[in-house]
């Protein structure tokens, strides 16, 4: 007799493990099912452990600074070993954290590759063997992997993915990587922090092409005065591995090629949903591209099935996967007999993007050029951190905050942030354009002296022409 | 700096008014204090004073426009030490209440300078919408009351707005409008005039379609010797002569009610969808006919009052509305209501409560009936008295207490004067 749930998430990334929790509190009988960590690639692999290895890489900054900020540093060095073994800790850490909310919730935890087997039933592949679980209702939220080149799949040696690039047992000497999203942005500013030689090439004519092109240009400058060296309107022909490092033939925006050695190569160009031997085939789950479709709410074309997060349309963001858990959690219960609820579909324009090289990127909403694409007469303003008091003390006065409105109704919609902690102001926007305000309150707001939030204020001021310290 | 005089929200839930009569003209020097027009809001005619003071430079808007929207530019002033000629007019938006809504010119409203304008409410209360929802329903003309909203707890947000214009007005979601189902009324070649109606009787209409249609009504009535309070009346009138002060009936009613709501605090609540609201205090709207239709101004806290307060108070606030110069806050509010249509000869009659208050007495004629004293046939003047008591909040029972007790204090008056 197959153990029998309300609610069952295939999946335990920040878009699993969330949408079972919130399932847990409407009081779903739930279930979920993890093939390897509790807790997916963000805690594990991703996000989590990412930051803690860039935290190291700012101290380090930091301290070869010292001098600037009065104070002396001698025999400063990196040591690698540790720096990894730091984030692991930070990694296993919150890993716990997953397994102990797990057990308050009273969610049962399976472990094991789930495949969908159609009525209701999931099977469970686990060392112990296989067992079969039903349930009314199922949530495929098993995430995605890094993209490999098909011409140079990594191999972990001197080919990288962000998961080789985690865990280094040496430091690249000279780094090569392909791809400036997030991903790839992220790992070679760290790596360029902690002493490499690191070479962007990026396919689109800017970096973090989703952003605004102001904090593209910006971020290429910052970079590039770091030694960086990018490439953009580049692509990479061609990777040879050999005992040595790895010659890479690259395509310039002219079109020349040009072919180079690096010690190692991180490849970053994009995600590929985890569809594959779980059953969406035979059940006729609807896919594009190999990411399953699905509504506002999370469902899919097939009745009591769901998919959220990486394995469904982007942006491919941990918190767009927990908000679409909680959606689909309360949907679900929703659908059966929970009238108390009432779950309001996703509305991707107010989810924010955070970037965190050296200096952060955050933004959410329309860019100015997207703005303007989809026909608004746009309003905006620019504020500099050069600007602002707080910025000026930190000692890190370089970097913008943006802010685009609708010329016709005052509404915000998009903010663009390059600098020093701009990944923690973002959330301010995200709550005044999740509440529809217009310029009208964010002028009326008042903020903290001296924070570098007051630059938020000033940048809404500036796309009215009113910036108070410009 | 030309001075724009705007549509006054004369109350905190007017969403616009009749401009009924312009007490200045073009040209005229006005200064701080001096009355400029009359406003009609839906319950009373008020007075807009100026603030500023200036020469009026242009007027807006013509006496008699209906439904001129609060935050409208109705006047043009100007100091005295500029010229008139520099001032420049952005027409104002005027929505004619027979016509389908016509939206505003966009061009004239800039989002660098953002108009104070007031907090749009729905005709029953508030409205919670998002300040860009309220935004662009002022800019397109669109009346949020209308509109029902679909972010978290029913908050309007932009797309309720946007939907609500892209649809036809048929296909619009409304709340529930109770006018909507008086639009067609068939005409049966009967010969009639047609009267206009004005903003109190629409208000009236509305308020009780509302009141019937959502409040489920239980009705209790009982009878109550009235000897004992007539007698303590005439008394009370002989020593207060000379102070001018002459109870009526209704004033002890008040008074009684307003103890007996004290004494059954179950009883003296508001039914507010997700609460229930239990006053301390009991304020008492008393039901005034005045000449353009019911309205209840309110004796606040009625039942520590002396009884000759509440008629002295009484008089003043009846007097006012038949003038039709209630203030709002005078009319506004209230726990429970009385309604007396003894003087008319009803014997008895059922009113309808008046939301979100949770009862309302209504007292019929004092006469002389048979009546059974110490199990003897005897004649007493005995009036019918019925609550009528908004069930969802109050149980038959409670409501039942409320009755005996008021039954109670008018057969033992002393109570009221204690």
């Amino acid at each position: 007799m197959a153990e029998q749930y309300d609610l069952i998430v295939l999946g335990s990334g920040p878009g699993g493990y969330v949408a079972a929790i919130r399932a847990a509190q409407l009081g779903l009988k739930t279930a979920i099912v993890e093939r390897e960590n509790l807790g997916g690639i963000c805690l594990n692999w991703g996000c989590i452990p990412t930051k803690a290895l860039l935290r190291s890489a700012e101290v380090l900054h930091n301290m070869r600074h010292a001098a600037a900020y009065g104070l002396a540093a001698d025999n400063i060095r990196a040591d690698l070993d540790a720096v990894v073994k730091r984030s692991r800790g930070v990694a296993k850490q919150l890993n716990q954290g997953v397994t102990h909310l797990m057990k308050k919730n009273k969610i049962a935890v399976h472990m094991g590759e789930g495949v969908l087997k159609g009525g209701g039933k999931l099977e469970v592949r686990g060392d112990k063997g296989t067992e079969t679980l039903s349930a009314k209702h199922i949530i495929i939220a098993t995430g995605a992997r890094a993209r490999d080149l098909p011409f140079a799949p990594a191999d972990g040696k001197r080919i990288w993915t962000y998961r080789h690039a985690m865990t280094p047992s040496e430091m690249p000497g000279k780094l090569l990587v392909i791809g400036s999203g997030a991903i790839g942005i992220e790992f070679a500013s760290f790596y360029n922090d902690m002493g490499s030689e690191v070479t962007v090439v990026e396919m689109m004519d800017r970096i973090v092409p989703v952003e605004d092109a102001d904090v593209s240009a910006f971020l290429e400058k910052a970079l590039k005065k770091q030694g960086m060296t990018i490439l953009t309107g580049a692509g990479v022909e061609s990777l040879a591995s050999g005992p040595n490092g790895v010659k890479a033939r690259i395509k310039d925006k002219d079109g020349k090629v040009s072919e180079s050695e690096f010690s190692h190569v991180i490849v970053a160009v994009g995600i590929m949903p985890n569809t594959e031997n779980i059953g969406i085939e035979a059940l006729g789950i609807k896919s594009e591209r190999g990411f399953i479709q699905i509504d506002g709410l999370g469902r899919t074309n097939v009745p009591g099935i769901w998919a959220i997060g990486d394995v469904t349309p982007g942006p491919w963001l941990a918190h767009k996967a927990s908000h679409e858990g909680v959606i689909a959690a309360e949907a679900i219960a929703h659908a059966l007999g929970n009238k108390v609820v009432h779950p309001h579909a996703m509305d991707k324009r107010n989810i924010p993007g955070c970037t965190y090289c050296r200096p952060q990127v955050a933004s959410v909403g329309l860019t100015e050029a997207k703005a303007k694409e989809a026909g608004y007469t746009v309003k905006a303003g620019t504020f500099p951190f050069i600007g602002n008091g707080k910025a000026i003390a930190l000692g890190e006065p370089e970097g913008f905050i943006k802010t685009v409105f609708d010329a016709k109704t005052g509404e915000l919609l998009g903010a663009h942030m390059v600098g020093t902690e701009v990944t923690e102001l973002i959330q301010g926007y995200v709550v005044g354009k999740t509440l529809e305000t217009t310029e009208a309150e964010l002028m009326a707001t008042v903020f903290p002296h001296p924070t570098l939030s007051e630059m938020m204020h000033e940048s809404v001021l500036a796309a009215f022409e009113r910036a108070l310290h410009i | 700096m030309p001075i724009e005089i705007k549509m006054p929200a004369l109350s905190p839930t007017m969403e616009e008014g009749t401009l009924a009569k312009w007490l200045i003209k073009v040209g005229d020097t006005v200064s701080s204090g001096d009355i400029m027009a009359e406003i009609e809001t839906d319950k009373a005619t008020m007075e807009f004073e100026a603030v500023d003071e200036g020469v009026i430079a242009d007027i807006a808007v013509p006496a008699g426009t209906e439904g001129v929207k609060v935050g409208t530019v109705i006047a043009t002033l100007t100091c005295e030490d500029e010229e008139d000629s520099a001032v420049t007019m952005p027409k104002a938006e005027v929505k004619a209440t027979a016509e389908p809504a016509k939206s505003a010119e966009p061009s004239t409203v800039s989002v660098s300078t953002p108009q104070p304008t007031a907090a749009p409410v729905s005709k029953s209360g508030r409205v919670v919408a998002s300040p860009l929802a309220k935004r662009i329903a002022a800019q397109r003309g669109v009346d949020l009351g209308e509109i029902r909203g679909s972010g978290p707890s029913g908050r309007i947000v932009k797309s309720d707005v946007e939907g609500a214009q892209d649809s036809t007005p048929s296909e619009t979601q409304r709340a529930p409008a109770p006018q909507a189902a008086v639009d067609a009324v068939p005409d049966f070649s009967i010969p009639y005039e047609a009267e206009k109606l004005n903003n109190v009787r629409k208000t009236i209409a509305r308020r009780l379609t509302e009141a019937k249609q959502t409040i489920p009504h239980i009705y209790l009535t009982v009878d109550a010797r009235l000897d004992g309070l007539l007698r303590l009346r005439g008394e009370l009138n002989k020593a207060l002569e000379p102070d001018g002060v002459k109870l009526s009936v209704n004033d002890l009613l008040i008074k009684a009610l307003a103890k007996a709501l004290i004494r059954v605090p179950k009883c003296n609540v508001s039914f507010a969808a997700d609460e229930l609201r239990k006053f301390t205090r009991a304020d008492i709207s008393v039901a005034v006919a005045a000449p353009s239709g019911l309205i209840t101004p309110i004796v606040v806290d009625a039942a520590t009052k002396g009884v000759a307060q509440i008629s002295t108070e009484m008089k003043a606030l009846a007097d006012k509305a038949r003038e039709g110069k209630l203030q709002p806050h005078e009319y506004q509010g209230g726990t429970a209501s009385l309604s007396n249509l003894g003087m008319f000869g009803i014997k008895q009659f059922e009113a309808v409560i008046n939301p979100p208050q949770g009862m309302i007495m209504a007292i019929g004629a004092g006469e002389q009936r048979p009546y059974v004293v110490d199990g003897a046939l005897a004649i007493a003047t005995v009036m019918s008295a019925t609550g009528s008591f908004d069930h969802r909040a109050i149980d038959g029972a409670d409501g039942a207490q409320l009755m005996q007790a008021f039954k109670d204090l008018v057969e033992n008056p002393l109570g009221l004067v204690a």
